[in-house]
């Protein structure tokens, strides 16, 4: 059996898809509070659900539902961030504080 | 009324694009969800410019893929700091103006910021956003305004 170059393409989205899944979700257990930890779940809803999304329509054997799955990835990246939105101001409207660095000015990561 | 026709054209395509099935019976139980929804939104008044701003055109296609240039750029930087074994994280919050004269202008921006990972939009108070930054240098990006300045051009060139 041979692979076409669609489905390594697809296979290279996919899993490229799943890696990010599983560096927001690294993400989500090492980050420190609440708000940092937003930053984890952005991976996984940006990065992550589009490669996942663009690797299940180069699979699809019809347009239609490669237009399908176009389409909830556009509604996702709408209601993503207002959910998140929504989260934080919940967040800081319960009198969460974010944590801030304190470290030295321009000790921090220059990368 | 010609948003409103506009707005049933559109929503018909995608019935159309949903359904698959041409069939004469399924074709017109569209036409009737398309009218049953332009009833209900027109009593809501939201067929304006701010809930369905096809004003913006092609223009959006240009500024989503900058943005998405952005995201992805972002998502490596985050994943970066996420997977270093010292967690180089330094948390900032910072407010920046957003210089957008609409509401649905703001509301790009901010969405914006809180689409690329490592800064979020946290609160929105008159022109300004305060934003939730996992570094100062995510901060720092953001503080040159570039965003804001593609925003405000792709929002108001209409």
């Amino acid at each position: 059996m041979t692979l076409s170059l669609v489905d390594l393409l697809s296979w290279a989205c996919l899993l490229g898809g799943g890696f990010f899944g599983i560096v927001g979700g690294i993400g989500l257990v090492r980050l420190p509070d609440l708000f940092t930890r937003f930053h984890a779940a952005g991976i996984t809803d940006t990065l992550c659900t589009a490669l996942i999304a663009i690797g299940l329509m180069l699979q699809s054997d019809s347009w239609l539902v490669s237009v399908k799955l176009l389409l909830i990835l556009a509604f996702l990246f709408f209601t993503s961030p207002t959910s998140t939105h929504a989260l934080a101001k919940a967040a800081l409207h319960g009198k969460l504080k974010p944590l801030r660095y304190k470290g030295k000015e321009g000790a921090s990561s220059s990368t | 009324m010609s948003h409103a026709i506009s707005v049933a054209v559109v929503l018909y395509g995608l019935w159309l694009l949903l359904s698959g099935h041409y069939v004469p019976l399924l074709l017109g139980l569209g036409v009737l969800s398309v009218l049953v929804v332009l009833f209900i939104a027109t009593r809501m008044d939201v067929v304006d410019k701010e809930g369905y701003p096809v004003h913006l055109g092609p223009r959006a296609l240009l500024y989503w893929s900058w943005l998405a240039w952005e995201i992805i750029k972002a998502n490596l930087a985050v994943t970066r700091h996420i997977l270093s074994p010292r967690l180089s994280i330094s948390p900032t919050v910072v407010r920046v103006k957003a210089t957008q004269k609409s509401e649905l202008g703001k509301v790009i921006y901010a969405n914006s910021i809180t689409l690329t990972p490592g800064t979020v939009s946290i609160d929105i108070d008159g022109p300004y956003i305060s934003v939730h930054a996992l570094t100062r240098d995510f901060a720092a990006d953001l503080r040159t305004g570039d965003m804001d300045r593609r925003v405000t051009d792709f929002v108001n060139e209409a």
